[in-house]
């Protein structure tokens, strides 16, 4: 399989590649669309991306809830004492900590999230140009050898600036 | 008006990674200076850690003085990031975009500068680690989470981690802008730290959930911190004047005002000193200087509100310590000062859309603010501590040392330092983001005249 990339100076373009791509079988599953800023969401037809990132800050937060509440229940019964006539389990001052612990864990588990949805770290990411931060659009797909010839055809033809390969 | 010029991408890459990829003329000698302060610093600390707090002017009975001032003065600045950068992202304010990541770094070294002040006050450095954390294992003694100051470092420890990982996440774009631009060893370690990052559509959507996400976690730590920091007095019983049952809002909306000065402070520095007149225009100052007006406003009628508390409930504590603020030497002087700066002076100026869009009236009128809020909360603490209490017995006044007026002088060296260096490393104004906010503008046309409109986001 050879990876290809298509860059492209305008939007347009690129979306008219997309479109071409798929009138030629290839779904949106098979092509990525790499751009140096966030477009609106479905700009160039590409598929629409699942993700269960919301899950992560709550599994994080019941984590961070319960190792705080451990923590300063665990704390407090091993060594005893009774300061300022309050409850030993004193469970406002307790609740503080346990609010804290909460949203770390939430705030920890969403960035483990976002980098496993995003799935980074990837240092083999694949086939890349340094023009896409510079404004270029690239369209990158794998496909067999016998048919590099016409998709490089049909990128050129949607208005690709360079077709870029990599076996 | 909005006032966009459109510029291509690998305009604004040259533009905003300019002090990256090559340091200005006047890089170097600023970070030496700032970093000679720090070692004077240093030098103050080690004699301060060898001499014990002996050579500071703490005393009984006010044994809180410059540090705490000026750790609430800090953990206050602190709370522009989230202010700025949640809120507005969460209400996607299109001005938001070349404030977010100055505010969003200035949080964090605030922080960092806010949680040293303790270290420095408390003298034996060392012993925070058991005092603060379930560490001393040895002994079985824990930390006593019934006290307000052990709810203080669990709460900077989770806005620390958290505007920490924020700076992080949505730097990850912007430095694989910086690695597809460098060579050699550099190249290698933007690299690294960019993951990988190519610029999917998957990327991109999970990029900006991040930052609706982590801003909605962050907002409410962000509440709870300077909440937590009023409880240190709040829940002090000893200290009758500082019962007040309003400090927690009048404590977040304090900080609020004083960070988002500081976020102007260092936005109009960095178009001055960068030359980003092109992203830091006029129509930010002016948004964000209404935004202060409406803030400012607010902090001054909580501030309003505790007077009135105090002194309507006839307390003979409460009316004794807001005659030693307001009319006996020192605290008087200050006092004007104090609400001159923070209110009287700026609020006017600010009315007038010539100030607001003028970066040297902002600058200085934002300066004077903080000058304000930090004499705001040396006046909340010792003044409050130098009388006599109901569990104390001296009654006696409070001077810094020259160690303590250094140390505090390097604390504002060692932001300016952090913010230096960061710049040179990583961009201070997020690149992906203002290119965006350029494609998402567009300009209609109405009556004779063509102006940028937003496009509405689906």
């Amino acid at each position: 399989m050879t990876q290809m990339l298509g860059l492209f100076k305008e939007a347009e373009g690129a979306a008219a590649a997309t479109e071409a791509l798929e009138e030629a079988g290839y779904g949106s599953d098979n092509f990525d669309v790499l751009t140096g800023f966030p477009y609106p969401e479905g700009a160039f037809g590409e598929r629409e991306e699942n993700h269960r990132l919301y899950v992560f800050p709550l599994i994080g937060a019941l984590l961070g809830f319960s190792t705080a509440l451990l923590l300063t229940i665990g704390t407090q019964l091993a060594y005893p004492i009774v300061t300022g006539g309050k409850p030993i389990l004193s469970l406002p001052t307790m609740l503080i900590i346990a609010y804290e612990g909460t949203m770390l864990g939430a705030i920890l588990f969403t960035v483990l999230g976002i980098f496993f949805e995003s799935r980074i770290p990837n240092f083999r990411p694949g086939i890349y140009d340094p023009r896409i931060t510079e404004g270029y659009i690239g369209i990158t797909l794998e496909c067999p050898e016998d048919r590099v010839n016409s998709v490089e055809q049909l990128l050129q033809r949607a208005g690709a600036q360079e077709v870029l390969q990599q076996t | 008006m909005q006032e966009r010029t459109v510029q291509t991408d690998a305009e604004i890459n040259s533009d905003l990674l300019n002090n990256v990829l090559k340091a200005r003329s006047w890089y170097w000698p600023m970070v030496g200076f700032f970093a000679a302060c720090l070692l004077a610093t240093a030098a103050s600390w080690a004699v301060v850690i060898v001499m014990g707090l002996g050579v500071t002017g703490l005393n009984r009975p006010v044994m809180w003085g410059f540090f705490v001032t000026n750790f609430v003065f800090w953990i206050g600045i602190s709370h522009a990031g989230v202010m700025l950068s949640a809120i507005l992202r969460l209400s996607k304010a299109e001005w938001r975009r070349p404030a977010t990541r100055a505010a969003e770094v200035l949080t964090v070294f605030s922080l960092m500068v806010a949680a040293s002040n303790i270290f420095m006050h408390i003298g034996r450095v060392w012993r925070l680690l058991y005092w603060a954390l379930p560490y001393d294992f040895a002994r079985g003694i824990w930390p006593n989470v019934r006290s307000a100051l052990i709810w203080d470092p669990s709460a900077i420890t989770t806005y620390l981690t958290g505007s920490i990982l924020f700076v992080i996440v949505a730097l990850i774009p912007d430095l694989a802008v910086i690695r597809d631009r460098t060579t050699g060893f550099r190249h290698q370690i933007y690299s690294i730290l960019a993951l990988g990052w190519r610029g999917s559509p998957r990327q991109w959507k999970l990029q900006i959930i991040a930052g609706f996400l982590l801003s909605a976690l962050l907002l409410p730590v962000f509440v709870s911190v300077h909440s937590i920091v009023s409880w240190d007095f709040a829940a002090a019983v000893s200290v009758e004047s500082w019962h007040s049952t309003i400090f927690a809002p009048y404590f977040v909306i304090g900080a609020v005002h004083s960070g988002v000065s500081g976020v102007v402070t260092v936005m109009i520095a960095m178009r001055y000193l960068y030359k980003w007149d092109k992203y830091v225009r006029p129509e930010h100052l002016d948004a964000l200087g209404k935004l202060l007006i409406a803030i400012a406003t607010a902090w001054f009628y909580f501030f309003v509100m505790e007077i009135m508390f105090s002194l309507y409930m006839l307390e003979g504590q409460e009316i004794a310590l807001r005659e030693l603020q307001v009319f006996q030497w020192p605290f008087a002087p200050l006092f004007l000062i104090f609400i001159f700066a923070s209110y009287i002076i700026p609020v006017p100026l600010w009315l007038s859309k010539n100030v607001r869009r003028s970066p040297w009236a902002m600058f200085v009128t934002t300066i004077l603010v903080n000058i304000g809020m930090w004499i705001e909360r040396f006046l909340i603490v010792v003044p409050g501590l130098m009388r006599k209490q109901i569990f104390t017995f001296d009654w006696s006044s409070y001077s810094a040392s020259i160690f303590e007026v250094i140390m505090v002088t390097g604390t504002f060296a060692f932001v300016f330092l952090m913010m230096l260096l960061f710049s040179k490393v990583f961009p201070l104004i997020p690149i992906f983001d203002i290119k965006e906010g350029q494609i998402l503008s567009d300009e209609i046309k109405i009556g004779r005249r063509s102006v940028p409109a937003l496009k509405v986001e689906e």
